[in-house]
């Protein structure tokens, strides 16, 4: 019985070894990417935020009600002409994917900014800068300064617009932010 | 019957020494000098409190140990978002003044392997430090230690809470030296591509509360300018 016991000890450390080599402690969810393939115009993907209910935070200075409740947005004149704000990004077919930052400043010293950092958890981050005056159309135009993992290797063109809700329907978002990415693999000189 | 019941138990006992094993290997340890302590280049402290309490806002899925702040903060409950947190929060200077905004996002890492003491988190930081500039901030972080050290220790606790100093490097990668990769955006810092790390300073944690008494430092380190060479007279 002795010897049993012994091989149950051996057999429980091997076990655990085994359920932690082979066995992921971490696995996350992924939604289908929803890339589309255009004739000579690379690929694009489509997110978008419903507002208001993707908004996670806004602060802005001087907000009568101020979102989420109970924020304490700070009151000092640098952060007079700063806002940042939270969300939550859907894909194309409306599926939350990820989470997503925009900062929205303006100061003498470092100019004015809008930047986006979109955070996918099971595919990576992008940070895009968007050219803070909107082009024709009402869209504004922005460009991936950085990547990580699926995004590291890639460079392109972000678009950012605000499409308001006209189905008329009572539980309509009042519109959405639509994000479309051009992103196209960096060229590598072989030597 | 009792050789099966031998055996049952056996593979209890199995299983908890290599937990112990794991835990108490020595082989596995944290960083605590930070690979930037050496430059001679600038370098800029963002400090922060790890706390939610102390965040603008901090939320996860709602239903993890550390509660969103403020409580009616959106839950980031959907599936594919369900291990990803998302904080923002004031950012001070050595001085104790403030000094810009951070965002953070974590994710659990699939890269985590536990067998190797590495319980990865995927983090990214939005960074902007008005009349400076704006950064980004990508790393791997590695929070092994920090649970060995703390966290674990205050489950095992009477008390439910642990409380010591421990300082320790969270930022495990991508750089070789266990740095993070920074980059510019905008301002002063526009193209810039430089290193940093993320430090923790734990005085206090609750099993209840997560936690309780921690601050968070970024280190940036700023290369100076290449010299202009000028050609020989």
């Amino acid at each position: 019985m002795f010897r049993t016991f012994i091989a149950g000890i051996l057999l429980g450390i091997m076990a655990a070894g085994a359920g932690l080599y082979f066995l992921p402690a971490v696995d996350q969810f992924r939604e289908q990417s929803m890339i589309v393939v255009h004739t000579n115009h690379g690929n694009t993907e489509s997110f978008h935020v419903n507002v208001p209910t993707d908004r996670i935070m806004v602060g802005a200075p001087s907000q009568v009600s101020p979102l989420p409740a109970g924020l304490n947005w700070p009151d000092s004149a640098q952060f007079a002409e700063t806002r940042a704000e939270l969300f939550k990004i859907r894909n194309a077919k409306d599926a939350v994917v990820g989470v997503a930052s925009r900062i929205a400043a303006s100061h003498e010293v470092s100019g004015d900014i809008i930047e986006w950092v979109f955070h996918l958890p099971a595919r990576g981050s992008a940070y895009v800068s968007m050219r803070p005056e909107s082009a024709d159309g009402g869209y504004r135009i922005g460009e991936l300064i950085w990547g990580t993992r699926e995004f590291a290797a890639l460079e392109g063109l972000v678009t950012e617009q605000w499409v308001a809700d006209v189905s008329g329907s009572e539980d309509a978002p009042a519109g959405r932010i639509e994000v479309i990415t051009a992103f196209v693999t960096q060229l590598v000189d072989e030597e | 019957m009792k050789y099966l019941f031998s055996l049952i138990v056996g593979m209890a006992v199995g299983v908890a020494v290599f937990f112990l094993l794991l835990y108490y290997n020595p082989l596995i340890t944290q960083t605590k000098l930070s690979p930037l302590s050496v430059t001679d280049n600038e370098l800029i402290n963002l400090n922060y409190s790890a706390v939610a309490a102390d965040s603008l806002i901090y939320t996860n899925d709602g239903e993890s140990q550390i509660a969103p702040h403020p409580a009616k903060v959106l839950q980031l409950w959907e599936r594919p978002i369900r291990q990803t947190t998302a904080m923002a929060t004031m950012l001070r200077n050595s001085r104790n003044q403030t000094v810009g905004i951070g965002i953070k996002f974590s994710s659990d890492s699939e890269s985590t392997r536990i067998l190797n003491g590495e319980a990865i988190v995927d983090s990214v930081w939005h960074i902007y430090l008005p009349g400076r500039g704006s950064l980004f901030v990508e790393q791997q972080e590695n929070y092994w230690g920090y649970m060995r050290e703390i966290v674990i220790p205050a489950y095992w606790s009477s008390g439910d809470n642990w409380r010591g100093i421990w300082n320790g490097n969270t930022t495990s990668g991508p750089g070789a030296l266990d740095t993070a990769t920074v980059v510019g955006g905008s301002g002063r810092f526009d193209g810039l591509r430089t290193e940093g790390v993320e430090a923790l300073a734990a005085k206090a944690y609750s099993v209840d509360k997560g936690p309780v008494a921690i601050d968070g430092e970024i280190t940036i380190e700023i290369p100076r300018p290449d010299p202009e060479v000028t050609p020989d007279p």
